[in-house]
């Protein structure tokens, strides 16, 4: 066993395997997810949510899935067919694979490389395209017009988000995600880094088009935004990548600010927990946030996400950076 | 049975196919925005490149600033662009040869270097060893790059920034006669509820709410600002009391 694994083919079905392990619990999460928002979305607003499928409505999902799969795909008479099909796959696409190098637990990743931290964020900064293409290939105002606000929005908002991972790193002096974890240690980094990690996570409400910065979809003034001309099974597919998305973004907060799989204190009886418990718990936290923040707050104006990237994020970020490099010489605290 | 420097060899010629079809998809696709996508999928092939031979710094970065940023940008011009397909094939059969020749030379210096870099008797030590052992890729860039070349990897960010403030200067333009959001009067405004009782057929202009405009500087008259020169259009003729 131990000798087949090691030839090319053996670590081709043992990554498979692996990734397979990582996306069957991830498409589940996905689906209780798209239920878990509506019910504390209802609790939030005094009402009762999804209760008629299943016991608690928790077979809700499933029924929505049934009807996605059923429906027809419709492909608008003016559309780019090969690019209008590809959109919604792409996006899938690129939220599955980003996971490759989340470390679920100390050594648990898929791929431990080096440039973890570049990979995720090389990702994240792609998603922008699935949206584009899909505005684009539509054919319609609507679309187009939700297709070049995300664009916008999505690279102004990278450019904060890469100051603020910049500034954990060099606290971690290293771009590998397990090392980032093990960093953390003692001190979760959301401590030191508090002002940082606010930013990052409205960040990642924009990065992922999430209320209050969903205005690519905009329902009151873009109909649906850029998906507006998908149905059935390519709809369903932007549906999917918007979830996974999110759990990506927040299984990167919980790495990057909160201390991965770590217990919050390394004494007994939080120890006894397992790693990846911890770490989705983190997850769900960061999740229940993403919800709260859409059950709470209206929609931004656009001119008003503009202001806020670029001229409150982005000069605070790059004068916060520069502080904790200085903070870190003058204290010796720079990592070896 | 099948070694790891045969997949290796395997992937490469795989990318190296894909980028150079891409390449080719780049010019000869009829729509632009088509050509801006295989563009992109050339940046990726490239990036998997400098992953095979071992640069994964350089494959993230090329994928983060080119692919993330700034091919997101040239689509989002190429989209609003109104091109005329057939104007933009017009100049084809004239700019063919300059292009052939500017390709030749860059083929050419292409050919020198690597020509240089296997015969050189100075390059032989780097060659062998291009990393130095028990440092990761990155950290190895960043060592030679902000030591021996700081001044240049500096003097191009002085590039970059003068790029930068050039767009900046060629494209702003100062919208004084515009109303804009003031964040910090809004919150320190006073909070009890004003009520007003409003004459039969008032404006809001004329109930004095509003913030008067900043005054109108003067211009000359034969430069035609599409912003300037109708302040009638408003809705504030004349500035009321301020808050």
């Amino acid at each position: 066993m131990a000798d087949f694994l090691n030839t090319p083919v053996g670590i081709f079905a043992l990554t498979v395997a692996q990734a397979l392990a990582l996306l069957v619990p991830l498409l589940i999460a996905v689906a209780f997810m798209t239920l878990a928002e509506r019910k504390i979305m209802a609790a939030m607003q005094l009402r009762k949510g999804p209760n008629v499928v299943g016991p608690f409505g928790l077979l809700q999902p499933f029924a929505d899935a049934g009807k996605m799969l059923m429906k027809e795909t419709i492909v608008p008479a003016g559309a780019s067919k090969v690019l209008f099909i590809m959109a919604p796959m792409l996006t899938f696409v690129l939220a599955m694979i980003a996971w490759a190098v989340i470390p679920v637990n100390e050594g648990w990743a898929i791929a431990d490389i080096n440039v973890g931290v570049l990979y995720l964020f090389a990702i994240s900064s792609l998603g922008v395209y699935g949206i584009i293409i899909a505005g684009w290939a539509s054919n319609s105002k609507y679309a187009f017009l939700g297709a070049l606000r995300s664009a916008a929005q999505m690279v102004s908002y990278e450019v904060s988000m890469g100051f603020v991972i910049v500034t954990v790193l060099l606290c971690v002096g290293s771009l590998n995600l397990t090392d980032v974890v093990l960093a953390q240690k003692n001190l979760w980094f959301f401590i030191p880094l508090f002002p940082m990690f606010i930013i990052f996570f409205i960040s990642t409400l924009a990065e992922t088009n999430r209320a209050p910065f969903d205005l690519p979809e905009g329902e009151s003034e873009l109909v649906a935004g850029f998906f507006v001309e998908y149905s059935a099974m390519t709809f369903a597919l932007f549906f999917l990548g918007e979830y996974a998305n999110m759990f990506l973004m927040s299984a990167l907060t919980s790495t990057l600010f909160l201390g991965g799989w770590l217990p919050p204190f390394d004494v007994a009886p939080l120890n006894w927990v397992p790693g990846p418990i911890w770490f989705i718990l983190k997850i769900c936290f960061c999740m229940f946030v993403f919800v709260w923040v859409r059950a709470t707050l209206p929609r931004y104006r656009y001119d008003q996400l503009m202001r806020l990237g670029w001229k409150v994020f982005l000069p605070f970020s790059l004068v916060w950076l520069v502080l904790t490099a200085f903070a870190l010489k003058i204290f010796g605290w720079l990592p070896a | 049975m099948i070694t790891d420097s045969a997949i290796a060899g395997l992937a490469f010629y795989a990318f190296s196919a894909v980028l150079i079809a891409c390449a080719v998809m780049v010019v000869t696709s009829r729509n632009p925005v088509h050509s801006v996508l295989f563009l992109i999928l050339g940046f990726f092939n490239a990036a998997a490149l400098f992953l095979i031979a071992g640069a994964e710094f350089l494959a993230m970065i090329l994928v983060i600033v080119y692919v993330g940023a700034v091919a997101v940008l040239f689509l989002f011009v190429v989209m609003m662009l109104d091109i005329d397909f057939v104007r933009l094939r017009e100049g084809f059969q004239r700019y063919a040869p300059i292009g052939a020749v500017i390709g030749g030379i860059l083929f050419l210096e292409l050919i020198f270097v690597l020509v240089t870099w296997q015969s050189s008797g100075e390059a032989g030590g780097l060659r062998l060893n291009p990393t130095p052992s028990a440092v990761s890729n990155t950290q190895a860039i960043g060592q030679v790059l902000y030591t021996d070349y700081v001044l240049l990897f500096q003097g191009a960010g002085l590039v970059l920034l003068v790029a930068m403030i050039g767009a900046i200067v060629l494209t702003h333009r100062d919208r004084a006669r515009s109303r804009r959001q003031d964040i910090q009067a809004q919150i320190h405004r006073r909070t009890q509820i004003e009520m007003a009782s409003v004459p039969v057929g008032a404006s809001i202009g004329d109930m004095g709410i509003l913030r008067p405009l900043p005054p109108e500087e003067p211009k000359p008259k034969a430069v035609a600002h599409g912003h300037g020169g109708h302040a009638g259009h408003d809705d504030h003729g004349h500035g009321g009391g301020h808050h």
